[in-house]
């Protein structure tokens, strides 16, 4: 009994501690509001935001509401980070096996953009390919193609935008393809269990990817037309590219600074997690007949998985909060839109910042459980 | 009985404590200016640098006619116009940094609106610059009007201000396409429009003229004749303490009625002898006119002596720095202008 109380005495004072200075901060808050007449409430979100947004996924307009733009704004947040993960995942994989390579070249290349990317502040980054690297951009109007259809310019990128028919029955056959795949593959698990031999499961899925949807073209009368860019003269000296898809330079930037800089810290966690398989394995994996790629993809990289999740789930979670630095570049992000101009319009600070931080923690906390999710999934598994 | 007896007195007994509480307060003197005095200096928040208004030199000093309102409010109450603490605030900061009390006057080519007014726990003291927003193109485009504006025009600028807005009301008006290009410091707007971004960079009329100054090259760059808004620029006070910002309102009326009755830094001194009673009473010859903020009678002699007037602060400031020669709407009522204060009397 005595001992319990001894237990529980510190654990008693800090819950109170804590709920004291909450206490003490929101009494704070209201008696300073209180003062200066300043309301709280979330009775704002349902007004008219009036002003409008550079680049939005959905249909977005001035006269929608606050709640609205809020969401628009974290579509353009997520949208920054979903790119984000998947270009520094991508180059994280190479840049960290290309520093474990035999060639002298590439891995020296490999460890001198580790060492040049991640130690140069990412807002510096993000500014240099804004403004430094914008300003050589060609103006519209003096713009070289690129494959022929598509303008890089300094007010962004203009491509081919893709117009369908019967968009619905190519989708289905691109579905059809994927489920079939999937089942192939258990099939093909199966087969090898019982009978050990081994389905080119590669080449089907390939062959299925391209043969389905191509066949949607032949026989179910789908139709993809493109719209091309194409440019049109405003003033004199002023000319855009109108039609096809306009990606605003200020996605560009974001997506290229988050990217690079974040590749360089999960290449470093690829290059953790190959180092930390020992080498008795690979030898083990050699000596019992798989080849090299076989010892890579069933031996190594499956071991070496866990151990690069869980730092790289950080990565991904500091890319995330890193692309609040939209701000600084007229990128629409939630910081710009929401806690920026919505935050200026209404005076709702209190509010508006909570919501906000609550947003960038639920995020985090999403990509954290789905990351923790696929990490169970490979863990070892005692049988 | 006995029970009502009891409520009652609790009743008259808290009536009481808060009659008490009220009076003692009203009987106080403005808390600010309390808090300036002890501190030493005027706590300012300005801009992060627009010539004319608010702009720091290479050492350091602020000019411009935002800050020479808060260099009036530190004459009149602490006897020196120069102990202001300027704070360089962004347009997005700005008012977040005045409601928790971390400045006492926010100078920064503010426009006085009515939401701003009753929302957000501010009050707006007066104008010291009738402004409207208007647009910069670039010389070569042939641009002349906007009148000339086509969809798929992309315009530059700042996010937290009354220009996003009234650039909605703008082009929707017109049924003309726009890309908003919303930066959040004016440098990254100027540096963004300079480098080709956007086709037009719009703004304040004094802030595109101010910020012509800073481009790369300023004679490549025109500001269209329209004005599409009303923009009237002031100081702004957190609410709650009315005699600081009465302070404020008058030190800033001191300054363009010393101008009306052509009272300068160079003349206060003799003006004192006057026999105009209007200029006495602005000399702190005559009357008990700092009576009322609890500030001594020279408090509007301080202003004009170490500011000077209104015209003296444009000229200097503004006129004389190329900004805006021509006075327009920012010229006294008795000279063609829409600058009128009530009397100091």
């Amino acid at each position: 009994m005595n001992n319990k109380i001894k237990k529980l005495i510190p654990q008693v004072l800090t819950i109170l501690f804590v709920v004291l200075i909450f206490g003490f901060f929101t009494i704070n808050a209201q008696v300073n509001m209180d003062n200066r007449g300043i309301d709280f409430g979330f009775g704002f979100l349902k007004q008219e935001a009036s002003f409008d947004m550079q680049f939005t996924l959905l249909d977005y307009d001035g006269q929608d509401s606050y709640l609205w733009a809020y969401v628009v704004a974290l579509l353009n947040t997520l949208l920054v980070s979903f790119l984000g993960i998947i270009f520094c995942t991508i180059l994280g994989v190479i840049i960290g096996v290309a520093r474990l390579s035999q060639n002298f070249l590439i891995r020296n290349s490999a460890a001198w953009y580790v060492e040049f990317f991640r130690n140069i502040p990412l807002l510096l980054q993000i500014f240099f390919w804004y403004y430094a690297a914008l300003r050589a951009l060609p103006l519209p109007e003096t713009a070289e193609p690129w494959f022929g259809v598509t303008y890089m310019t300094i007010k962004g990128y203009y491509i081919p935008s893709m117009i369908w028919e019967n968009f619905n029955v190519f989708l289905s056959c691109l579905i059809a393809a994927i489920v079939s795949i999937i089942f192939i593959r258990i099939y093909a698990k199966k087969l090898q269990e019982r009978e050990g031999k081994q389905l080119p499961i590669f080449y089907i899925s390939i062959g299925l990817l391209i043969i389905l949807p191509l066949l949607s073209f032949l026989i179910g009368g789908v139709k993809l037309d493109f719209e091309l860019p194409v440019l049109k003269q405003l003033a004199q000296t002023s000319f855009i590219f109108e039609g096809g898809i306009a990606l605003p330079p200020e996605l560009i930037a974001l997506v290229v600074a988050l990217s690079l800089y974040t590749s360089t810290f999960v290449a470093e966690c690829v290059r953790a997690g190959i180092q930390g398989i020992s080498k008795g394995q690979k030898e083990a994996a050699a000596s019992v007949g798989l080849n090299p790629n076989q010892i890579l993809k069933l031996v190594i990289m499956p071991q070496a998985l866990r151990i690069i999740i869980p730092p790289t789930t950080n990565q991904y979670l500091n890319l995330t909060k890193n692309s609040s630095l939209a701000a600084a570049i007229a990128y629409p992000d939630l910081v710009l839109v929401f806690a920026g101009t919505a935050l200026m319009q209404t005076g709702k600070a209190i509010e508006i910042v909570g919501i906000t931080m609550l947003t960038y923690l639920t995020i985090s906390l999403l990509i954290a459980a789905l990351m923790n999710w696929y990490n169970k999934k490979i863990e070892i598994k005692e049988k | 009985m006995f029970k009502h007896l009891k409520q009652l007195t609790s009743l008259v007994a808290m009536i009481a404590v808060v009659f008490v509480f009220t009076t003692e307060a009203m009987a106080k003197k403005s808390k600010t200016l309390k808090n300036t005095q002890k501190k030493g200096f005027v706590r300012c928040g300005v801009s992060q640098g627009l010539p004319g208004f608010s702009n720091a030199d290479a050492s350091g000093n602020w000019t411009g006619i935002d800050v020479d309102v808060c260099r009036a409010v530190a004459a009149a109450v602490l006897g020196d116009a120069n102990k202001v603490k300027f704070t360089p605030l962004s347009a997005k900061e700005r008012f977040t940094a005045l409601t928790s009390g971390e400045i006492d006057i926010l100078s920064r080519n503010t426009t006085w609106t009515l939401s701003r007014d009753a929302d957000i726990g501010l009050t707006f003291v007066g104008v010291n610059f009738y402004d409207g927003q208007g647009f910069m193109v670039r010389k070569s485009s042939g641009i002349t009007s906007t009148s000339q504006f086509k969809d798929g025009i992309s315009a530059c600028t700042n996010i937290g201000t009354t220009t996003e807005l009234n650039m909605r009301d703008f082009f929707n008006s017109r049924g003309i396409k726009y890309e908003p290009v919303a930066f959040e410091k004016a440098d990254e707007v100027v540096a963004a429009y300079d480098a080709g971004r956007c086709d037009t960079y719009t703004t304040d009329k004094s802030g595109l003229a101010a910020q012509r100054t800073k481009m790369k090259n300023p004679n490549e760059h025109i500001v269209l004749p329209e004005t599409i808004s009303k923009e009237p620029l002031g100081p702004v006070v957190r609410q709650g303490d009315a005699v600081w910002e009465d302070i404020v309102r008058w030190s800033l009326n001191t300054m363009i009625e010393a101008e009306e009755y052509g009272i300068t830094s160079a003349n206060a001194d003799s003006m004192k002898t006057s026999d105009n009673p209007a200029i006495k009473r602005l000399v702190g010859a005559e009357g008990e006119m700092g009576a009322a903020f609890g500030l001594d009678n020279d408090w509007n002699l301080r202003i004009i002596k170490q500011v000077g007037n209104y015209g003296e602060s444009y000229k200097r400031n503004i006129a004389d720095t190329g900004i805006l020669p021509d006075r327009g709407p920012n010229q006294l009522w008795t000279k063609g202008g829409i600058l009128y204060v009530p009397p100091a009397r």
